[in-house]
């Protein structure tokens, strides 16, 4: 079966992602390079947990941070997860109107996760004078969810690169693999995010 | 059709599909527990639950909610997924060491 096949449920290979020896390759360099964010958000949280109490006597983590929005945001980025869960059920499949719906539908959460971060950090800067350069804790602060907020934004154009690419393509042992890791890439954002809401956010608030 | 000769009988598609099914059921479940997961960690600290163990219980339903995320999402209880977990493991020492040394060296 040449990779420009069209998949189709008839002569489908049973996980298209890992049916050959180049999407193993990316399936596995892939994973090799999620370990390695894991340590490169480690520092940037270990810095962060290091300076938060570096405030310059204003604007610490519990008078600045509102948590109504960042549950709002948590919410649209959790589902965002499921969503694109949802978008790889149907590549298994090979449904890839489906497929495309949701990777779409993930999209949409995902532009709306980054607008209210947008809206968040602007909110500070001309609300409460707190920016990157306030103090030791601003700088980390914007740092970590900074990096965050453009690891989305990467995320959203891969995806968005994809879709685009493939419309008349259709789904393919090509390009199988290349929507797999996006969404792994999409559920690392997720995972990244969990520990911000929690360290950053939730553990500022509790002081 | 020549084709036809690579095709799958029909009750293998349709075992394949039963299995995407069960999978995806699970990974609905999975995002249930993570959402009411939220709640919880939300709610402590919204309604202020005042105890000396908010802290560890926070980074415990953190910690369990990304394993699901992890495991489930990210299929890591799949198999063909030792290489994965040999290389996630080894990253998340090297930044459990990476948060403890920055942690510790500027509190200390």
């Amino acid at each position: 079966m040449s990779s420009e096949d069209v998949l189709n449920p008839k002569r489908m290979p049973h996980d298209p992602e890992k049916a050959t020896l180049e999407g193993r390759n990316k399936f596995l360099g892939f994973w090799f390079f999620l370990g390695g964010e894991t340590v490169l958000f480690a520092s940037l949280f270990g810095t962060y947990l290091a300076l938060n109490g570096s405030t310059q006597g204003e604007n610490t983590p519990e008078h600045l941070f509102g948590l109504e929005l960042v549950f709002i945001m948590t919410m649209l980025l959790l589902t965002s997860s499921l969503t694109s869960v949802y978008a790889m059920y149907h590549m298994k499949n090979h449904d890839f109107k489906k497929m495309q719906m949701w990777l779409g539908i993930t999209v949409v959460l995902g532009l709306g996760f980054l607008g209210m971060e947008i809206y968040e950090f602007y909110h500070y800067i001309h609300e409460y004078g707190f920016t990157f350069r306030s103090s030791a804790f601003g700088s980390a602060f914007y740092t970590l969810v900074g990096f965050h907020g453009g690891h989305v934004l990467f995320g959203l154009s891969w995806i968005v690169a994809l879709m685009l690419r493939n419309q008349k393509r259709g789904l393919n042992l090509y390009n199988a693999p290349k929507f797999y890791i996006a969404s792994l890439y999409w559920h690392f954002i997720d995972v990244v995010w969990v520990f911000i809401f929690t360290v950053v956010y939730l553990m500022g608030k509790v002081g | 059709m020549a084709d036809q000769s690579h095709s799958k009988p029909v009750h293998h598609q349709e075992y394949e599909k039963k299995q995407h099914r069960e999978e995806m059921k699970q990974q609905v479940l999975t995002f249930a527990l993570m959402i009411l997961f939220t709640f919880i960690a939300f709610g402590m600290v919204i309604f202020e639950v005042d105890s000396y163990f908010i802290i560890p219980t926070l980074i415990i339903l953190a910690v369990v909610q990304v394993a699901f995320q992890l495991y489930y999402f990210m299929h890591m209880k799949n198999k063909g997924h030792d290489m994965v977990a040999v290389m996630m493991y080894g990253g998340v020492a090297v930044a459990a060491l990476t948060i403890i040394t920055f942690t510790s060296i500027i509190w200390w």
